[in-house]
């Protein structure tokens, strides 16, 4: 018997939680089982990058979405989790027909994921005990600069490695103003009625407004 | 099963979960009534999409660094979780929104623009 893959058992623990988890998510009627059960599927997806040897990544997936998306939709959930709306249940023909194109997908996508048989089993790692740090590197990449693929030996292919810094100036300015537009669209509304357009201005604001 | 769990896990298995993860999404954005349900699948769906970016990008997959996406694929990983972030924080408050406005947040209710 060959020796203990441990690699190989952390990955089917991970892989376990995480499709089982998810697979909750889909069966459970209850939006806030459904809410557990994808922390749990996600948390177990950042045991996955770690095992793959992406560590900043995953810590990045532990503490933005586990922690930070997975909170704002925990709120969402007790914000509108009452009476009816706690547990909506689906019809049966949505659930024959979603099982149909969901079984025909996943086929095609486990066949297409096996099909390669170079994916099958890793390349043996020539340097067995040098893991190299990835936070650095992506770190820097991120700043525009690329150090990861230096050896390359052909110029031409090596000149088009540039850095990511105009991707990443973009996805700043878009999260900000997403936020700043999120905050000013769930501001809480006084009325459950739709308000009429035009007379909701700022512009004379009644006496003791301001002390709300 | 022992055979399972001492051969070396290669790249296919990595596109496998995520494989299930995308399905899941799938049905859950097909299937929920539930807003927030609609969000989550779409969020399981992103998962997916970021496990197999990572696991081409990885080293201990592909063995060496001259082949597959390297360190293009962890940072196209972070962009999509910012993008999700950014994704759930804006469908979140139009989620409210329409739970103020309409009293529910059954998406077939929502059906103003119907034609």
């Amino acid at each position: 018997m060959d020796a203990v893959n441990w690699h190989t058992i952390f990955f089917w623990l991970f892989a376990m939680l995480a499709c089982g988890f998810a697979v909750g998510v889909v069966v459970t009627n209850n939006i806030v089982r459904m809410a557990c059960c994808l922390v749990a599927s996600l948390g177990a997806v950042a045991g996955l990058f770690f095992l793959a040897g992406t560590e900043f990544v995953g810590a990045v997936q532990l503490m933005v979405y586990v922690g930070g998306t997975m909170v704002l939709l925990v709120f969402g959930v007790m914000l509108t989790a009452r009476g009816p709306f706690v547990s909506m249940q689906t019809g049966g023909g949505q659930w024959i027909l979603a099982t149909i194109i969901g079984g025909a997908l996943l086929a095609v996508l486990l066949q297409a994921a096996f099909s390669v048989p170079q994916w099958m089993a890793p390349k043996p790692l020539v340097p067995q005990a040098a893991p190299a740090p990835t936070a650095a590197t992506l770190g820097l990449a991120l700043m525009g600069v690329r150090v990861d693929k230096l050896e390359r030996p052909d110029p031409v292919l090596r000149k088009g490695m540039s850095g990511y810094l105009l991707a990443f100036e973009i996805i700043s300015v878009h999260l900000v103003v997403v936020l700043v537009g999120a905050a000013y669209l769930a501001r809480a509304k006084r009325a459950l009625g739709p308000r009429p357009i035009g007379l909701g201005g700022r512009s004379a604001p009644p006496l003791g407004a301001a002390q709300k | 099963m022992m055979n399972l769990l001492t051969q070396p896990v290669g790249l296919s298995h990595y596109l496998a979960v995520s494989a299930v993860l995308f399905v899941c999404g799938f049905l859950c954005m097909a299937t929920k009534r539930n807003i927030l349900g609609v969000l989550m699948g779409i969020e399981l769906v992103l998962n997916g999409a970021n496990l197999n970016f990572v696991a081409f990008g990885s080293r201990l997959l592909r063995g060496g660094t001259s082949d597959g996406l390297g360190l293009d694929g962890q940072a196209i990983a972070l962009f999509v979780i910012i993008l999700a972030a950014a994704e759930a924080a804006g469908a979140l408050a139009i989620a409210l929104n329409f739970y103020h406005t309409h009293a529910t947040v059954d998406v077939d209710r929502a059906e103003e623009l119907k034609g």
